[in-house]
């Protein structure tokens, strides 16, 4: 700063305690900044006002209402494979819809997951016929368009492989008390009391699992004993579900044939089947190689290190690789299980009754379309949102804390 | 070891060698039999795999009926296009492969200039190395002529591999100063093919992969502008932590669904107000978060809000949206456009999104030190983005550019089932319901066939784009 120290002659311009010349407030950067910011977002609201505008002006001429009442008008449409009456409001419709999406979604991500998972260690087997089969498989379904799966599994696999159960068509596939399947449905063995019980046990198993291994792990940090969190999380957890189950006095349903109807166990429609398959089949190619690519990311040293203390190969993969793998594997299969979520829209196309098929159908029947399809954007967004949160947790919670 | 001589090998016994490890057996125990559990996956693992291959050859062959195929491949391959109007499709593949050829002709010519050569190759080798990298399309070219089972395919085949390789040769002449006329004749070439192709009929009338490839190349074109400027919206400013613009932008974000609520009443009964209320509680808080770290606070929430968005919703929703709402966000007096167009823009919102995604991964790889330079020439934020940081950040990603090309390729099946746009998915159920085939249901064979296509387009792609990526040194630079 020796050069401003000498005092410059007084001059006509204000100067800053450093001697500079002060920055005219029009050509101030943070003025213009703000200029900048003000003209871009009076800009957006602008385009924005203006295509309000013409939708209130056109939603007007045409006398097609522009608000949200159509939720409450009866919904006039029925849905396939559920008691739902034509007389009930358009929003009871929509939530027997997102029940739909949500079985869709969640049984896709379970199956996705575990079927991904297996395929990708494939990808990595030594054996050489594993290995190719799972390549093959992973190259042809990543490069195809879900939605041609989709179709095809509706119209080419549900409907024409599986057998007509009408009198002198074919009759059914019945898998002992596994499973019946027909072009009406696929019975399969479940648990008495439909889904609601069965995700009670499920999450009792979960619940007391997690606190018996977290126990587990803390005596075993005291007294150096070996933790085997998943053994004693697993049978405690087991124990306390068959328990449950019991003072429910819940059984198991098997799938029969009651003339052409199938009932008991789990019944799947066609459509839900088809979009299952199709989801869960594209779905695992994307996480597959995924998995693949987080296995390959574990340096080879913890794979050799892993041998060297002489682990089995399943120790190996399951203490020592697979945890590692997952750090890096989190975020792009959460994503995939985002975009999961947002192809169970294309159910509708085969007449699942998800939302979208749902709003759909009620925009047929005299709901306005904007708004119907605004409302249907914001649900899936929420979702969407939802579920990234989710992984972002999950993602927190695997990252390595550093000290 | 020998206490005299101190040699090594003198204490272990001689061993005999050991059995070559190569040979058909050793590589069978090797790849096959490690372990018995190993080879009784292999047994498992043969049997499934030649029951598949056996009942996939037997439909292929023997039990496919692809009559229905062989029948409507015109319609598969380009719509309704008037039949008498095809040369103008045979005059735009071959300008197309001769463009294509002249243009790698040319990088080829850059790199020998620029010193980087790869091993010169014999021709056999050279065929060899094509041959591995376009299997798939060459299969997917054999299967095509062979149902079509006439000669003029063949000629047309012929015509546009010929104008390719005579592009290449030529292009190879073409030295370092002529990139930009090139690209400038490309975008001329486009223009001047679109309207050869549309001067004959509308595209309302196009179909089949002809339509196809039309959504996703004008989608990815056209999304450009708007992904780039979210790319930079979303990165706009300098890295501050300014407690007052996080309230400003909390204040605008919050104040939109405020307003809003104003205008259409607050009355508790109705769930709107509620949606409201949340919206104007996460709007603020968000905003106030991403505003406190920009200097351009109310660009970035503006680019985040429009990103999050398209990307948090399916687009078979936004094209249904598109299909029957568009029009009411036109004034009075517009005709509401044509189906085509109602898909074109809607695919374009929705890569711009994702378009901006991967262009921020290209910004964020850049070294801070580029803009900084181009700072200390004097360069204002318009030119150093265009002329220092967009080039380098661009040609990054231009493999994930291609990853999102081809996933709006296989989205295009969307607007098919959504709008009835006769793409190729769509021929499949035009082909089905033919007076010949209709109740025959013979969906497959149309849908494996449209599977193989697709399937020839995006693994051609994406083995050539994986294969630049590599060329391009990402992440190893």
């Amino acid at each position: 700063m020796t050069a401003h120290a000498t005092p410059a002659a007084p001059s006509p311009t204000p100067r800053d305690q450093r001697g500079h010349a002060a920055v005219p407030p029009w050509r101030d950067v943070r003025n213009l900044a703000w200029l900048f910011q003000f003209a871009v977002v009076l800009g957006a609201i602008a385009l924005v006002a203006w295509l309000w505008g013409n939708y209130q002006d056109r939603s007007a001429a045409s006398n097609i209402p522009s608000s949200f009442s159509f939720l409450n008008q009866p919904a006039d449409f029925p849905i396939s494979g559920s008691d739902f009456r034509r007389t009930q409001p358009v929003r009871a419709a929509i939530v027997e819809g997102l029940f739909n999406t949500l079985r869709l979604v969640v049984a896709g991500v379970i199956l996705a997951t575990v079927v991904g998972t297996l395929v990708g260690i494939a990808r990595l087997s030594k054996n050489f016929l594993v290995n190719k089969a799972a390549q093959v498989y992973v190259e042809f379904i990543r490069n195809i368009p879900l939605f041609a799966l989709l179709v095809l599994m509706y119209s080419a696999v549900v409907l024409r492989v599986l057998p007509d159960p009408r009198p002198g068509r074919g009759g059914s596939w019945e898998w002992g008390p596994v499973a019946v399947l027909n072009t009406r449905g696929i019975g399969v063995l479940w648990f008495e009391g439909g889904n609601l019980r069965f995700v009670l046990v499920v999450a009792v198993f979960a619940v007391v699992g997690a606190v018996t291994a977290r126990l587990r792990r803390r005596r075993s940090d005291a007294t150096g004993a070996p933790a085997r969190t998943g053994l004693w999380g697993g049978v405690a957890g087991l124990a306390a579900a068959a328990a449950v189950w019991a003072l429910l006095g819940l059984g198991i349903s098997a799938p029969e044939l009651s003339g052409l109807r199938t009932t008991g166990g789990i019944v799947m429609t066609p459509p839900y089947a088809a979009a299952l398959a199709a989801l869960v089949i594209y779905t695992s190619s994307h996480i597959a190689e995924i998995v693949r690519g987080s296995i390959l990311a574990v340096p080879r040293g913890q794979g050799e290190a892993a041998n060297a203390v002489a682990l089995s190969s399943f120790q190996r993969m399951w203490f020592v690789v697979l945890p590692q793998a997952l750090r890096v594997g989190v975020p792009a299969i959460g994503n995939q299980y985002l975009n999961l979520a947002k192809n169970s829209s294309l159910a509708a196309a085969i007449a699942f009754p998800e939302l979208t098929q749902i709003v759909g159908l009620s925009v047929a029947n005299r709901s306005p379309a904007v708004p119907a399809f605004a409302l249907l954007l914001l649900i899936y967004l929420v979702i969407s949102l939802v579920l990234s949160a989710l992984v972002n947790l999950a993602n927190r919670r695997l990252a390595i804390v550093e000290r | 070891m020998d206490p005299v001589t101190g040699d090594l090998t003198a204490l272990a016994p001689a061993e005999p060698p050991r059995p070559a490890t190569s040979g058909a057996g050793d590589w069978v125990r090797r790849n096959l039999f490690r372990s018995v559990g190993d080879g009784i996956v292999t047994v498992v693992a043969a049997v499934v795999i030649g029951y598949v291959l056996f009942r996939l050859g037997r439909y292929v062959f023997v039990t496919g009926r692809w009559e229905i195929v062989r029948r409507n491949l015109g319609l598969f391959m380009y719509g309704r296009y008037p039949r008498d109007e095809l040369w103008r499709i045979v005059v735009a593949l071959c300008a197309i492969s001769a463009y294509g050829g002249v243009f790698a002709g040319h990088l080829d010519r850059r790199r020998a200039d620029a010193g980087i050569t790869g091993p010169r190759l014999t021709p056999a080798a050279r065929a060899r190395d094509l041959l591995s990298r376009f299997w798939p399309l060459l299969l997917g070219v054999l299967v095509l002529l062979l149902l079509a089972g006439t000669a003029t395919p063949w000629f047309v085949a012929l015509a546009v591999v010929g104008a390719g390789v005579a592009g290449r040769l030529g292009g190879g002449l073409l030295g370092k100063r002529w990139l930009l006329p090139l690209l400038g004749v490309g975008v001329a070439s486009l223009v001047a093919v679109m309207a050869l192709l549309l001067d004959a009929a509308g595209w309302d009338r196009w179909g089949g992969l002809m339509i196809t490839i039309l959504l996703a190349v004008a989608g990815i074109v056209l999304c450009f502008p708007l992904g780039v400027l979210l790319a930079l919206g979303r990165r706009a400013g300098r890295e501050v932590n300014s407690i007052g613009g996080g309230i400003v932008v909390a204040a605008v974000v919050a104040a939109i669904p405020i307003v809003l609520l104003v205008l259409t009443g607050t009355d508790p009964s109705r769930p709107l107000t509620w949606i409201l209320l949340g919206l104007a509680v996460a709007g603020g808080t968000g905003g106030f978060f991403v505003g406190k770290r920009s200097s351009l606070p109310l660009v970035r929430v503006l680019s985040v809000v429009y990103i999050e968005f398209f990307r948090g919703v399916p687009l078979y929703v936004l094209l249904f949206l598109s299909y029957l709402g568009l029009g009411f966000f036109l004034p009075r007096g517009f005709d509401t456009p044509g189906i085509v167009v109602r898909a074109v823009v809607v695919f374009t919102l929705f890569t711009a999104a994702y378009l901006a995604e991967i262009v921020r991964g290209g910004l964020q790889s850049l070294p801070r030190g580029q803009t900084e330079a181009a700072q200390a020439l004097g360069l204002g934020p318009i030119r150093t983005n265009a002329l220092i940081v967009l080039p380098q950040a661009l040609r990054n990603v231009i493999p994930s550019i291609v990853g999102q090309f081809i996933s709006l390729f296989k989205d295009t099946t969307l607007a098919g089932a959504v709008m009835g746009i006769l793409e190729l998915l769509r021929t499949s159920d035009v082909a089905n319901a033919q007076a010949d085939f209709a109740g025959a249901g013979l969906f497959a064979e149309t849908i494996p066939f449209v599977m193989f296509v697709f399937w020839v387009g995006c693994i051609t792609m994406s083995r050539e784009s994986q294969r630049l990526e590599r060329k391009l040194g990402v992440g190893t630079r």
